[in-house]
């Protein structure tokens, strides 16, 4: 709703102060746009789908890969943990073109992009839900002669869906940017590419159905992985019987 | 021999000594309390025989085998319920005998059944009042495999009225199911309804104060309770806690 009213100001705003196309179109053109050129957008936004959704996978495997390696073997712990903030303050603008010299055009340093800006926050999601563990369920588990492994299994692992989930969301919206960010370097196709053709021909019209459909396609990850924890989480209480 | 022996066990954290010489067993099938006053180790002393802990000097043994710092020899109800919220309270019940290996299933039902709780077997723990949480953690512990349950201060957490329906619900279970109990409480009351032996621990470094055989037959009902000889029981125990502190000060 609130965006249907975003868009009637602004269309009203482009049409009574006559804004040129090439700095601001009305969304109606963009709209127009955006549906005449549908043949040509399309393998764009296919490849881009394809490679966020790849990115996060692997992103999101090695995320709790790290995580989960990082809480069992304490001392790794210390000693990564400040590498892996330090990895979060590497520039992905920078760092591309050096992915692109290292391994070429090929996918391997697109899904490296992308993992990059992926991995970080399902890591600290997972670490922080299992270092908060209730100290009373882990003593129980220990009193009654739980192992590492069951300890884990059994109670930190689950306890700590419900964050990994909130980690999963941020990288899953994350993901559609970073593929974004890899194809700039140096594709074929994409919606980076179709993007930087748009506006280095002054198509305005095109940028701003880029940039819908990388909020579209953000939103819509976001929206699975909110269903897939619903179907996971079953058990939180619901809002109003907590106290 | 004995079933559970905790023979001259001494623990201290730093500086702090906790136990000091502590020997006392239980034998089995029995009821057995400890009550102390409040800082007197009592948990330490569960912490020891959990194997969460290893004690200074002395030895802990389970039918003559030391279990020092040995895990998974005891079954474990805590103070809180500490019901896992992602699990039924089946899945809950099961959970101390699936860190064993083997699950019951109807067994666990049964059990769920007689405690009242039939309705509630796929509800979640957020659902269930203060002490159905409480009674689910009993069941919990009774049903791991271990021979011997440790409870620690099982009640406090609830109102009187609450604890005292759970404490008659608890002695008619253990009635029936005949296990090695060892009770942790600063109840006296709670400790002498319950118990075939109350042992009354020191203050800090503890050690064992004195045994008293508690003397009322079994089964036991709340009439007890208001009986001349119970409150005499009570009052000798009162004592001997506070005097013992008195004098120390």
């Amino acid at each position: 709703m609130v965006l249907l009213l975003l868009f009637i100001v602004w269309e009203i705003i482009v049409r009574v102060l006559d804004t040129p196309d090439w700095l601001l179109p009305a969304p109606t053109k963009i709209f127009y746009e955006g549906f005449v050129g549908w043949s040509n957008f399309y393998p764009d936004l296919l490849s881009t789908i394809e490679i966020s959704l790849f990115g996060f996978a692997v992103g999101a495997v090695i995320g709790l890969a790290v995580a989960v390696s990082l809480h069992l073997v304490s001392f790794l712990r210390n000693a990564l943990y400040p590498l892996l903030i330090l990895s979060q303050n590497v520039p992905i603008i920078v760092l591309a073109p050096l992915l692109v010299i290292w391994f070429g055009f090929g996918l391997l340093p697109k899904i490296i992009v992308i993992t990059l800006v992926c991995f970080f926050p399902i890591t600290v999601a997972a670490l922080d839900g299992f270092r908060q563990t209730p100290a009373e369920l882990k003593h129980y588990m220990n009193m009654a002669g739980s192992t590492k492994t069951q300890l884990f299994w059994k109670l930190e692992w689950p306890f700590s869906l419900p964050s990994i989930f909130s980690g999963l969301k941020i990288s899953a919206t994350y993901s559609v940017m970073g593929a974004v960010i890899s194809e700039w370097l140096g594709s074929k196709q994409g919606i980076g590419v179709y993007m930087t053709l748009a506006s280095s021909s002054f198509r305005t019209d095109r940028v701003f159905v880029a940039i819908f459909a990388i909020m579209f396609l953000s939103l819509l990850f976001f929206v699975l992985i909110v269903l897939a924890e619903q179907k996971l989480i079953h058990w939180q209480p619901k809002g109003e019987d907590r106290n | 021999m004995s079933h559970l022996l905790v023979k001259d066990v001494s623990k201290s954290f730093g500086k702090n000594e906790i136990l000091k010489g502590l020997d006392f067993s239980i034998e089995k099938e029995e009821f057995v309390s400890i009550i102390g006053p409040s800082g007197s180790g009592k948990s330490t002393i569960f912490n020891l025989i959990g194997g969460i802990l290893t004690p200074d000097c002395g030895g802990i043994y389970l039918d003559g085998d030391s279990i020092n710092g040995k895990r998974g020899f005891i079954s474990y109800m805590p103070q809180t319920p500490s019901l896992f919220p992602w699990r039924t309270i089946l899945e809950n019940v099961l959970l101390g005998q699936e860190l064993q290996g083997k699950k019951e299933i109807l067994k666990a039902k049964e059990m769920l059944e007689i405690a009242g709780l039939a309705d509630y077997e796929k509800a979640y723990p957020h659902e269930l009042s203060g002490g159905m949480k409480q009674r689910v953690a009993f069941i919990r512990a009774l049903l791991s495999p271990q021979p011997v349950i440790c409870l620690d201060e099982p009640f406090s957490a609830l109102d009187e009225l609450t604890r005292f329906d759970m404490q008659k619900w608890l002695l008619s279970i253990w009635e029936s199911h005949k296990r090695t109990v060892l009770f942790i409480t600063h109840n006296i009351e709670e400790a002498l309804f319950l118990s075939d032996r109350v042992i009354v621990l020191t203050n800090k470094p503890s050690n064992v104060l004195t045994e008293i055989i508690v003397p009322f037959p079994r089964p036991r009902n709340e009439e007890i309770l208001l009986d001349e000889t119970f409150m005499e029981w009570k009052r000798k125990i009162y004592y001997s806690l506070v005097g013992k502190e008195k004098r120390e000060k």
